[in-house]
């Protein structure tokens, strides 16, 4: 469950960005749509406590944003949130079991080796377990980036722009795969995107 | 999945950068280690052989080698000096006891000393077989003369004439060996023992008339019995000296320089002087060293400098999944000291290694009581260093991974 209260963020020399107040409830997945330069990553970086609140309220289930100091966040932010970003931003030297082992590591949970099968295994990835990232196509690449995200059973899933950099075919695949990997996991998806192929998988749509 | 792993793996994706860091790092340890080496063995050794030798009273000439003929017993002697001056000397009240050396005559290399048992005294000799030389033409001999030669008690051997190899042998006088020494890791293991007279025996003629008077107790040499202390024709090589008191250090030497037609000189402040003409050169060689940890801390900087900037996403993506800046830093900082500590103890490793092989090839050192497996407290300052240097260098990456910004970094594409 995240409710946002009159957000809004000034970059520096910049207008002010005021963002509509949300409420979304907890497994639901939403669209956050709107045109290049509307807040899009702004809002889903305050949302995800990657960049400071400066008016305005977030809270998540139950515990406010602004209320953490930063260290408080780091550790809220790995133990609640999953995030995909275009670039899928995996860690190059790394294969992509070790990628995935990151997650609990860095959120200072236990690494569990079942779980990391078991997610590849949703993923369809099981078989690509010790391959390095150079190895992988685009597809797969994200797709291990969702796995990722996915890993610590976040209750939020956040995702920027994760299909525009895709073919169509993956990018439905992805899209199918990130709706029912959230809905297993029952988190919360909401994906920024202006990807209007998304529009199919998922109905509800905050507009910015 | 740790930082460990994180941070070989990211070494590891660019190997050659590494090798060349830890090679260049391990090259400049490898050469303080090896001179430190040096200068801790040669210092051991210095005062292991110069202990309990206060002066050491010679004919005249270089003072130097006056000290590596008599007591190092690695240059030839300055010439002689009368046995009848020596044991004046010898009975002088500021000498607490003399012993006398007569040199000139080797036997494969190894140098035969006449001398007596004072000598393996002052170096705590033991017997590890047969017994010390009592009569003219017997041996004892030092455990590495004993090993190399294959000699053993009851054996026979003629002598050379001259310290080095070529010399014309003394085949009418065969030494017989009474006894082996234990190890003494001194000089003396290099040795062969025998009275003074031995060597005035071999080198006089046989025509020559054998049969003198021998003296009795009141009218014998101090230092060699067995001659009238009036005899003029008697020759030794050198005379060690032990002061009775302080006063000694400065008026023994000066009377000896001035006073008699011999030299004094002293061991510690000989060996001081040779060790500051060597010091120069160990100096160079040090400062080359430092020269070289200083590139490869420079390159080990530039390396993670680079990396970092190469690296600002995945240092975006590690904060966004929960790790803090502080975990950024430290890792950081873990990876320019896990390069240095490796260079380091590669280093060390290796500078024992060429010492190894140093030792193997010089046989001379190895039989010396020389290790290259020793080890000194310096060299685990030279592992605290060396964190300490792979933090300095990794300061102002570490730096670039606390400042990351993650919403700048993510948002930036």
């Amino acid at each position: 469950m995240i409710t946002t209260k009159s957000v809004s963020y000034t970059y520096p020399s910049a207008s002010e960005i005021v963002f509509p107040d949300l409420s979304i409830p907890a497994a639901g997945q939403f669209l956050l749509l709107g045109e290049s330069g509307s807040g899009k990553t702004t809002l889903l970086h305050l949302l995800g406590g990657l960049l400071k609140l400066q008016r305005g309220t977030i809270d998540v289930n139950g515990t406010a944003l602004s209320g953490l100091n930063e260290a408080q966040l780091d550790r809220f932010r790995g133990r609640n949130y999953g995030f995909i970003f275009q670039r899928n931003h995996l860690l190059a030297v790394l294969s992509v079991e070790q990628n995935l082992l990151m997650a609990p590591y860095l959120a200072g949970l236990k690494q569990d080796l079942n779980r990391v099968d078991e997610v590849l295994t949703q993923l369809g990835m099981a078989d690509q377990k010790k391959k390095r990232i150079r190895e992988l196509s685009l597809g797969q690449a994200q797709r291990v980036a969702i796995a990722r995200a996915v890993l610590n059973k976040p209750s939020v899933i956040i995702a920027d722009e994760p299909t525009s950099a895709l073919d169509d075919k993956n990018c439905s695949r992805v899209a199918a795969l990130l709706t029912s990997v959230a809905e297993q996991n029952r988190a919360t998806l909401i994906i920024a995107t202006h990807d209007h192929r998304l529009k199919d998988t998922i109905k509800n749509v905050i507009q910015l | 999945m740790n930082l460990l792993i994180l941070i070989t793996s990211y070494l590891r994706a660019r190997p050659l950068n590494t090798l060349l860091n830890v090679v260049l790092l391990s090259l400049g340890i490898a050469m303080i280690t090896i001179l430190l080496w040096f200068n801790k063995q040669m210092q051991e050794k210095i005062a292991d052989t110069t202990k309990g030798i206060d002066l050491v009273v010679g004919a005249k000439g270089s003072p130097l080698q006056l000290i590596l003929c008599n007591v190092f017993h690695v240059d030839f002697p300055t010439g002689n000096i009368k046995l009848i001056d020596a044991d004046r000397l010898a009975k002088h009240r500021l000498v607490k006891h003399a012993i006398p050396l007569a040199l000139g005559d080797s036997y494969q290399n190894y140098r035969i000393v006449g001398t007596i048992p004072a000598y393996a005294e002052l170096y705590k000799a033991e017997l590890a077989s047969g017994d010390w030389w009592k009569n003219e033409m017997e041996v004892t001999i030092g455990a590495a003369v004993a090993q190399h030669l294959k000699l053993k008690a009851g054996d026979t051997f003629a002598s050379a004439h001259g310290l080095s190899d070529g010399g014309h042998a003394h085949e009418a006088h065969p030494f017989v060996v009474k006894g082996v020494l234990k190890p003494t890791h001194t000089v003396l293991d290099n040795l062969i023992l025998t009275q003074v007279a031995s060597i005035w025996m071999v080198h006089e003629h046989t025509d020559e008339e054998a049969p003198v008077a021998r003296p009795d107790s009141t009218t014998a040499s101090v230092l060699v019995p067995s001659v009238m202390a009036t005899d003029s024709t008697k020759e030794i090589t050198s005379l060690l000296i032990k002061y009775r008191n302080p006063i000694a250090a400065i008026q023994l030497p000066r009377y000896i320089n001035s006073q008699t037609n011999m030299q004094a000189a002293s061991p510690s402040f000989e060996a001081a002087r040779l060790f500051s003409i060597l010091g120069v050169g160990i100096e160079a060689m040090t400062g080359f060293a430092y020269v070289l940890i200083f590139i490869s801390a420079l390159s080990i900087f530039i390396a993670l400098y680079n990396s970092l900037k190469e690296r600002r996403y995945d240092l975006a993506i590690m904060r966004s999944m929960g790790a803090s800046r502080a975990k950024l830093v430290w890792a950081t900082q873990l990876e320019g000291v896990w390069l240095t500590l490796w260079g380091s103890m590669l280093g060390i490793a290796l500078g024992h290694a060429v010492l190894y092989l140093f030792t193997q090839w010089i046989t001379e050192s190895q039989t010396a009581g020389i290790n290259s497996m020793t080890f000194y407290n310096e060299e685990l300052y030279l592992l605290i260093g060396s964190v300490l240097l792979g933090m300095v260098c990794s300061l102002i990456p570490s730096l670039q991974a606390y400042r990351t910004d993650i919403h700048k970094v993510l948002a930036g594409n």
